[in-house]
């Protein structure tokens, strides 16, 4: 039986591949991310991912999250660059905005407004590209004033404000895609094997097994695979195993301008991970931190990590995600004690009640 | 994750710098008037940072049926151990009212559980493999291996009267028995691994009730089975479900309130809102099905009939609750951030 929880040097072994080639995956140094969005293009392209409302005629949103209108990771799309704009520089930088007016962070105006919507939309919001502004839906709307979402505006920034209101600035982009866990939430709850741990080490889903159960959407501590509409199965990120088997790297790595996405062996991109955030510390950017990168984490390290210049939820990660399959053997066991109550209780009772 | 704790980042933003910061925590939440009970009271709310406020998981994309499955599951199982004991005791109208009504919940339970799969076609692909990590496919085992004997006693049951001569039909009345038996003795696997199902997820609200879900589960399973035998059968018969039922539906009462009150920030979910309202009803359900029970279900026939209907859809309400339950803490970042976040600081202060 293979391990359930913590580092494991040999995934592809341990999932039953022999003479396997090394683990790969995904270094994800959103430090020199520009936000081009190449990597989802890309991704879409290459995979025939299609566009999230593929069967209700329109393909774009706007989200009125900055310029994210993907919102998040999901069936249609398997990589998701995320924009957060801070009153901050990083490291020693300079924001370039010397003796021009910059007026304050739209985001919390942004966020407040999209917030308690996106609370009242189906699934919560988690659906991809869920719109934070009613659509379609009749609403007395004619009466509502138009509300600031924060969008980009055509004015300089701090024009209507002033040089007094001033901040530093800083834009976080990062492109978020499956993390391939070493310890997978979505693989280990797979209840037909569609889901399976492929001799790269990586994750995949089988389409023509997958019959939709939807165990892998809960059962993923980052909140990434999902089911798709109007087709039923589960789809996620493949890490592009069919380009994989032919020695070629993923779309998307391909595709990124910056080498803000890197992809390769594992061993090797900790190593590169490594240095690139002692380089970034001597810089001055004490913020930088590896996400994912640590085999001792909750899901035996990620085979997709990231470098992250704030905490791991600013980005809509979770800060410390575990496998649940940690707690399997602990869940089965209480299971067991109430399983066993409960047959006492029958047989309790009919003994007690005698023969008639 | 090895970055430095963020209350030790250096200040070299600057003073405005820090005040602005302090509005970009409007990512997050500080508090939020609330209306309760008419007066407008500021609910203190766990600070905490997300994306625009997005959900960080996938809320749960089951429908209804599932948790309408929970129910039913449960009251398969919980029939099926008194139809057994009803056959073992001489107790021919329980016998036979419970064994048809297991078979009718595990129907309903086949069909709720197919229609809500993405690709219903696909159900077989549960059959291609078992899997000890994945409950859902360790779960398709046990209701298999459930189905055949509570299917097999059932059928028994419906033999019309004028087959019972042929030999079919005696080798079936023979084999009744010993089928209904295995029924019973897979029973509690089904009550109970719904538990696991749920608590095997990423999701919050039924994460974080590892340890008592399977003991309210289980409970409620046996509080709808025994309250099925008291609807169905005759005040003489009914006297071990009555007592099944009693049992089932104390422990339910009791492991639920423990389960409340064990939960942290994610108790939210189950005290607040639309799941709180069922599961005060399920509560109340439950209580008032417990005290009838006790108090007048072996004098009166239409007493524990109420009783036995009370206690169904106290137990139905129960999984409904617990369901929704978890559906509304995927909703919200907060439950997913702050509990992982205190975990982290906690790491970072140790180190």
């Amino acid at each position: 039986m293979s391990r359930l929880y913590g580092p494991l040097d040999d995934v592809a072994g341990d999932a039953g591949h022999v003479e396997h080639p090394p683990r790969v995956g995904f270094f994800t140094d959103t430090s020199v991310c520009i936000g081009c969005k190449a990597c989802e293009v890309a991704c879409k392209e290459w995979n025939a991912v299609p566009s999230r409302n593929e069967n209700d005629g329109a393909g774009l949103d706007l989200l009125g999250m900055s310029f994210d209108n993907t919102g998040m990771l999901g069936a249609d799309s398997w990589r998701h660059v995320a924009f957060v704009e801070q009153p901050r520089r990083t490291g020693h930088q300079e924001p370039g905005f010397a003796g021009l007016p910059t007026g304050p962070s739209g985001i919390p105006e942004t966020a407040g407004a999209v917030e308690p919507r996106l609370q009242e939309a189906p699934r919560g919001g988690s659906e991809l590209g869920t719109n934070p502004l009613p659509t379609g839906a009749p609403e007395p709307q004619e009466l509502r004033p138009t509300e600031n979402l924060g969008m980009p505006g055509f004015s300089r920034p701090g024009d209507l404000t002033g040089a007094e209101s001033r901040t530093d600035f800083r834009w976080l982009m990062a492109s978020d895609v499956c993390k391939h866990c070493t310890h997978a939430g979505c693989l280990d709850v797979c209840p037909t094997g569609a889901l399976f741990r492929t001799e790269f080490g990586t994750v995949v889903v089988q389409q023509d097994i997958c019959n939709g159960c939807g165990y892998c959407v809960s059962g993923c501590p980052y909140g990434v695979i999902d089911r798709r509409q109007h087709d039923g199965r589960a789809n996620k990120c493949t890490l592009c195993y069919d380009r994989l088997g032919d020695g070629l790297e993923p779309a998307c790595a391909k595709a990124c301008p910056t080498d803000s996405i890197q992809f390769g062996e594992l061993d090797e991109l900790r190593e590169r991970a490594d240095r690139r955030l002692a380089q970034l510390h001597d810089l001055g950017v004490s913020e930088a931190r590896l996400y994912g990168r640590d085999p001792d984490d909750g899901v035996g390290g990620d085979g997709a990590f990231f470098l992250l210049l704030d905490e791991p939820e600013v980005y809509g990660l979770p800060p410390d995600p575990h496998v649940p399959t940690r707690d399997a053997p602990a869940m089965w066991k209480r299971a067991g004690q109430a399983a066993a109550a409960f047959l006492l209780a029958g047989l309790a009772a009919f003994v007690a009640g005698g023969r008639r | 994750m090895t970055g430095p704790d963020p209350a030790e980042l250096p200040s070299d933003a600057g003073g405005s710098a820090a005040r602005s910061a302090e509005m970009f925590q409007g990512v997050g939440r500080r508090g939020r008037h609330r209306r309760r009970g008419g007066e407008p009271t500021v609910v203190p709310e766990a600070e905490f940072r997300s994306y625009y406020g997005r959900p960080v998981l996938k809320a749960p994309v089951w429908e209804w049926k599932i948790a309408a499955y929970l129910f039913c599951g449960g009251l398969a199982a919980g029939s099926s151990v008194v139809a057994a004991g009803a056959d073992l005791t001489g107790r021919p109208a329980l016998r036979r009212s419970s064994r048809l009504g297991a078979l009718g919940a595990l129907l309903a339970s086949m069909y709720f559980l197919v229609s809500d799969l993405g690709r219903p076609a696909r159900f077989h692909h549960m059959l291609r493999v078992l899997k000890p990590t994945s409950p859902m496919s360790v779960g398709t085992w046990i209701l298999s291996a459930f189905g055949a004997g509570a299917g097999a006693a059932a059928v028994e049951e419906m033999v019309p009267r004028r087959w019972r001569r042929t030999w079919p039909a005696r080798l079936l009345r023979r084999l009744a028995r010993p089928l209904g038996i295995s029924a019973a003795a897979t029973a509690p696997g089904v009550a109970s691994y719904t538990a696991v199902l749920l608590s095997h997820t990423a999701v919050p609200g039924w994460n974080q009730v590892r340890d008592e879900l399977p003991f309210v589960f289980v409970g409620s399973a046996a509080a709808s089975g025994g309250g099925f035998g008291m609807l169905c059968a005759p005040v003489a018969e009914a006297g071990p479900a009555r007592a099944f039922a009693a049992v089932g539906a104390a422990g339910e009462l009791l492991a639920s309130r423990v389960m409340e009150h064990r939960l942290g920030l994610v108790g939210e979910v189950y005290r607040e809102g639309h799941v709180g309202r069922l599961r005060k009803a399920s509560e109340a359900l439950t209580a008032a099905g417990l005290a009838g029970t006790l108090l007048v279900a072996h004098r009166s026939r239409v007493g524990a009939a109420a009783s036995g209907l009370a206690l169904l859809a106290g137990s139905a309400l129960q999984r409904f609750g617990v369901f929704e339950a978890g559906v509304a803490s995927t909703k919200d970042p907060k439950y997913v951030v702050v509990p992982q976040r205190q975990r982290v600081d906690a790491r970072n202060t140790a180190s």
